[in-house]
């Protein structure tokens, strides 16, 4: 049993992830701000059924989660995807000429991966619909493992991998297209005939 | 990758050709393999250049994900948080019961 009086001392060490992730989810800085805000209270009401000790950023993320679902989600104007097209394995390393560009030059593809502004990472992260955004957000951002993703999203391990793994892909194509769209890459043949 | 909850190279004897690798690349990116598949991956990259440098690629892509997702908090969010927290005070429960607990 956690003691309220402590929560702000223990807890508001997470707030800079967690508003990042509010963001990523939210589409939107101000939506983001409520919805941690949301969060924190929502976490300081139930701090009393937080075990001290264990896991308090994975439990923070799932009441993030849980608000977010439940509040935040049904006022995006964006009807939400629930599929994704099927992209290849090791998209974007094949697509920039895989072992072949790095046998001809060391680090082409790191050249390329500089170039990719912070805009377009999150523009690429925030494409990915929810079910995937989620926990590609909370793996590749926040590193949380397959078994607090699962407890965090509420959902079976399997579940967790499959989504990583298709979700995954997709920002890797997505981030793809925003190379071709900004001639950071040029349109391979593999691409052409695609 | 399977759906269930099973890892899909969850079998005794496990030593990977470079489609067996590749298909363990986000476990292992992800930390998610036990010791010993981990060090028998780790060895077919030794080995394995065109494997090595894929997943040295994917390694590379993964940080740069995680180093441009940062966000700056807005000045005054943290002040705003403690305020609201602060305005709670000590609560009895409220009527839709302790919103933090979640099942």
């Amino acid at each position: 049993m956690a003691d309220q009086e402590r929560f702000a001392e223990l807890a508001m060490e997470y707030m800079p992830a967690l508003y990042g992730a509010a963001v990523r989810m939210t589409r939107n800085p101000s939506d983001a701000e409520d919805l941690v805000q949301d969060a924190y209270l929502r976490a300081y009401r139930g701090f009393g059924g937080f075990t001290e000790g264990t896991n308090l950023k994975a439990w923070l993320f799932r009441i993030l989660t849980n608000a977010y679902i439940n509040t935040y989600r049904s006022k995006q104007r964006r009807p939400e995807q629930t599929e994704l097209d099927d992209v290849e394995d090791f998209y974007l390393f094949n697509r920039m000429g895989g072992l072949e560009a790095v046998k001809a030059s060391r680090t082409p593809e790191d050249a390329v991966l500089d170039r990719i502004t912070d805009h377009e990472v999150k523009a690429a992260v925030e494409s990915l619909p929810e079910i995937f955004r989620l926990p590609v957000l909370l793996a590749d951002v926040e590193e949380f493992t397959y078994a607090e993703i699962a407890d965090i999203l509420d959902i079976p391990m399997g579940t967790v991998m499959s989504r990583l793994h298709r979700g995954r892909k997709a920002l890797q194509k997505a981030l793809w297209d925003f190379g071709l769209e900004r001639g950071l890459v040029a349109d391979t043949a593999k691409e052409a005939s695609a | 990758m399977t759906t269930d909850d099973k890892s899909p190279f969850d079998h005794d004897f496990f030593e990977p050709d470079c489609d067996g690798a590749r298909h363990t690349l986000y476990h292992y990116l992800d930390g998610e393999l036990t010791d010993d598949r981990r060090a028998i991956i780790r060895q077919h990259l030794d080995d394995c250049s065109p494997c090595f440098e894929a997943f040295d690629f994917e390694a590379e892509l993964r940080q740069v994900i995680a180093k441009r997702c940062c966000e700056e908090v807005p000045h005054g969010l943290a002040h705003k948080i403690t305020s609201a927290l602060s305005l709670e005070g000590h609560p009895q429960f409220s009527p839709d019961g302790p919103a933090g607990t979640i099942t």
